[in-house]
């Protein structure tokens, strides 16, 4: 029944992705085209420009002025692999992008797997442990990390010589346990739990058997979510702390109003962020019970 | 009220109560320049001292709490009316409109919430008055933080619906937008309350981020965004420790918010 329902569930989800990403990147282009400003060529300020030459640069924006002409040459240029040219760096944003991903991945990946360390091993003691002031250790230290802003931890990291990923797993790691925390307190409560510590089970077991297939899903999904919370913070971690990846490369094209770039960017990063929830939901199927 | 929700309540009021009476504690103003004492220490003539160009820091950080405590609250107000029509809206109509507005909260929800708000604050012009931008950044927090709310609220409105007192005033005669005034909208009205005082923590800290990052509120007027800016120049911790002031105030200000939004999470 899992095998043969699989397929339908993944061709689902990517449907569904390609729909949003679609209509995303429609809007995009929309706000875009009608942002102040778009029309503007600098070069048409150059007096050395003839009017011929101004005629020319404005006919060659002319399949820009209607939204869905725009969006629809921008769809048959990213088929081809061509997403157009950053305006502020003058480079292919494919290149752009090419060169800055890597450096994202590396950074927002081990900060996610620090916060989930850090936050999971917190959470999964102060269930063991039951000891309250451990507890509101746990709730203090994840409070302060909530109240502090990214970009602030961001400039801390900075100032303390310390490395990028660690200020994105503390930025990561206050939503991870606050709510791992809470799920795990709900299911330590449930009537099975009780029985199975009434009857001896070691703490251990009670973790391993009882309480992780009910809490699993969730974490799961969660895990979904945490992808684009740390997408998120790449942007400030990455630009205060000179680190060359996506988040950097968005900042530097929002301060230089570098429209075609930013789109691309948002539009990669939520086809990232639908990915992994969905990577999630379909990991959730799988690990559900099913008819034989 | 336990103790600990008392205590954030009197910081909270405290703290935008000395704000509001910036003009009388800081009479010289936020803009004003002492060119003889750019970067002073703390003195009694600066309680803060003054930052690079010779602006009092006191000031700057009373005018910007004033800012941010202010104008967080009325984007709070705009994203939950938005989010009260579109998810109350859609849940009290149900069907074709329900789902409309959930994958259109979807697409909303899908994007970084950073990513989303630097893109759309590029969208606008950037060399604009002081006064420009803080309505900007804080009109951008207000229309774009909807959507989380509006998931919530839909659900809760869809329950409603279907509940006993909404189908036996639908029998009663009772439809449209009466219906949804009368009956569906009042009950709505705690989640409504929840949504808008979680918004506020989430545009101070949004707002903060923009501002250290240079997309936020424009100099001279000081916001904790732009107040916190400066910390980008601080070389070590012991150096001058009352920069840190703005932060410590943002930390104690979200602090009191969190503890009056969730103090019941700590266990007895």
């Amino acid at each position: 029944m899992l095998w043969k329902m699989l397929p339908w569930k993944i061709a689902r989800h990517l449907g569904a992705i390609a729909a949003l990403v679609l209509l995303g990147g429609l809007l995009s282009a929309t706000l875009v085209r009608l942002a102040p400003g778009f029309d503007a060529d600098e070069r048409e300020l150059d007096p050395s420009l003839s009017a011929e030459s101004v005629r020319a640069l404005r006919q060659s924006r002319a399949n820009e002025h209607n939204i869905l002409s725009f969006y629809a040459g921008y769809l048959r240029g990213a088929i081809h692999g061509d997403l157009g040219t950053s305006h502020a760096l003058g480079q292919p944003v494919q290149s752009l992008l090419r060169e800055r991903w890597p450096v994202t991945v590396r950074v927002a990946g081990i900060g996610l797997l620090l916060a989930w360390l850090l936050a999971s091993t917190l959470a999964f003691t102060a269930c063991l442990w039951r000891s309250p002031a451990y507890e509101i250790l746990g709730v203090s230290l994840s409070g302060a990390f909530l109240c502090i802003p990214a970009a602030v931890l961001a400039l801390l990291s900075v100032i303390l010589n310390a490395p990028g990923y660690l200020a994105i797993a503390l930025i990561v790691f206050p939503k991870i346990y606050r709510y791992s925390r809470n799920l795990l307190a709900k299911v330590y409560t449930l009537p099975h739990i009780t029985a199975a510590r009434a009857r001896g089970l070691g703490e251990a077991r009670i973790l391993a058997c009882h309480v992780l297939p009910v809490a699993g899903p969730q974490m799961i999904a969660l895990a979904g979510i945490t992808v684009s919370i740390a997408l998120g913070a790449s942007i400030p971690v990455e630009a205060l702390c000179g680190l060359p990846g996506i988040g950097q490369l968005a900042w530097q094209a929002a301060l230089s109003r570098d429209l075609p770039l930013l789109v691309n960017l948002t539009v990669l990063v939520t086809l990232v962020t639908l990915l992994a929830n969905s990577g999630a939901d379909v990991m959730i199927y799988m690990l559900g019970p099913h008819d034989a | 009220m336990n103790l600990a929700r008392k205590l954030a309540c009197v910081v909270v009021l405290g703290v935008c109560t000395v704000s509001l009476a910036a003009n009388w504690l800081a009479p010289a103003g936020y803009a004003r320049q002492f060119r003889e004492a750019p970067s002073a220490p703390p003195s009694r003539q600066h309680l803060l001292g003054t930052d690079d160009v010779g602006r009092d820091r006191f000031a700057r950080v009373l005018y910007g709490t004033r800012i941010s405590l202010l104008l967080a609250p009325a984007a709070a107000l705009v994203s939950t009316v938005l989010a009260a029509l579109v998810g109350g809206l859609a849940g009290y109509l149900g069907g074709i409109w329900l789902r409309l507005a959930r994958g259109f909260t979807d697409l909303f929800l899908s994007l970084p919430w950073l990513f989303l708000l630097i893109t759309v604050r590029a969208l606008l012009p950037l060399n604009v008055s002081p006064l420009v931008s803080v309505l900007i950044t804080f009109l951008i927090l207000g229309l774009l933080g909807w959507a989380a709310s509006a998931r919530v609220l839909s659900t809760s409105a869809d329950a409603l619906r279907n509940s006993d007192f909404v189908l036996q005033a639908r029998a009663s005669g009772l439809h449209g937008p009466r219906l949804f005034l009368v009956h569906v909208l009042p009950n709505l009205k705690p989640v409504l309350y929840a949504q808008f005082w979680i918004s506020i923590p989430v545009f101070i800290l949004s707002e903060a981020n923009l501002g250290i990052l240079g997309l936020g509120v424009a100099e001279p007027l000081p916001s904790w965004g732009s107040l916190l800016r400066e910390l980008e120049g601080l070389i070590s911790f012991r150096e001058e420790p009352w920069r840190l002031v703005p932060l410590l105030l943002l930390i104690v200000v979200l602090t009191s918010f969190q503890t009056l939004l969730s103090s019941e999470e700590v266990p007895a």
